[in-house]
């Protein structure tokens, strides 16, 4: 299908603190469950939402980054992170959790779905969506 | 509304979800079942199972079409397809066996 339209959801927010995280993460599993085409990009605070070894005990909330890794199981697979960002906050690809989906066109192959790129490639990501989502 | 169990009183939603993950057992699993007019077989154990170790590790109940996906994975296609969880389960394999596996009811479903 032709029509189907391109949406990238652009989080910009630590994880907790305020509910916009949590909330992106449900609208895209909404929408991929319906088969939109689904897309995710991370930058400023929102890099933290991916990043390994996450503890909430001391805050009374759901740690809901295990969740992040379930996007593959619904075909989500394209999570944009700035490597700008990444580096503002002394983090790199490493400090990330792992996030893979299986490409149904290389025999189910387990791909990482978490791909790093610049600022300037970011711009090319959102300019390429037909419906950008800022939470 | 609430669920009786062995003379305690469990609370859930008007839906009849839980409200209280922690509050889940075995027997209260059968209690719902029972109300949802469901028998529960070695078959519907292993979905309500799998169901509750797949929201162990992500933390979500999976929409349907997920849950069969991943099912299939796990369990083999003969069980990972539509027909036979809908057997299983007939108002809805994710709806109806997360309210049993004492989950949410999955992010999407309406």
């Amino acid at each position: 299908m032709s029509d189907v339209k391109k949406f990238l959801y652009v989080n910009r927010k630590a994880p907790y603190g305020t509910i916009y995280a949590l909330e992106s993460l449900e609208v895209v599993l909404i929408g991929a469950a319906f088969e939109q085409d689904v897309a995710l990009a991370f930058l400023d605070d929102g890099v933290f939402q991916l990043t390994k070894g996450q503890n909430t005990d001391g805050i009374g909330v759901k740690n809901f980054s295990p969740t992040f890794r379930a996007l593959g199981d619904y075909d989500v697979q394209k999570l944009y992170v700035e490597r700008e960002s990444l580096e503002e906050r002394g983090l790199s690809e490493d400090d990330l959790i792992e996030v893979v989906y299986e490409d149904e066109d290389d025999d189910w192959e387990e791909k990482p779905a978490i791909k790093v790129v610049s600022r300037a490639e970011m711009a090319d990501v959102m300019a390429d969506a037909d419906v950008v989502l800022s939470f | 509304m609430a669920y009786e169990v062995n003379g305690q009183t469990v609370e859930c939603d008007e839906e009849g979800y839980i409200t209280n993950l922690s509050d889940w057992t075995p027997e209260l699993a059968a209690v719902i079942a029972e109300a949802e007019d469901i028998e529960m077989d070695d078959d519907r154990w292993e979905v309500v199972n799998f169901l509750r170790e797949y929201y162990d590790e992500y933390q979500i109940a999976p929409a349907v079409r997920v849950l069969i996906k991943a099912a299939k994975k796990s369990m083999g296609p003969e069980k990972g397809n539509n027909k036979y969880m809908y057997e299983l389960f007939p108002y809805g394999p994710a709806k109806q066996a997360c309210k049993i596996a004492g989950l949410p009811k999955p992010t999407g479903c309406v």
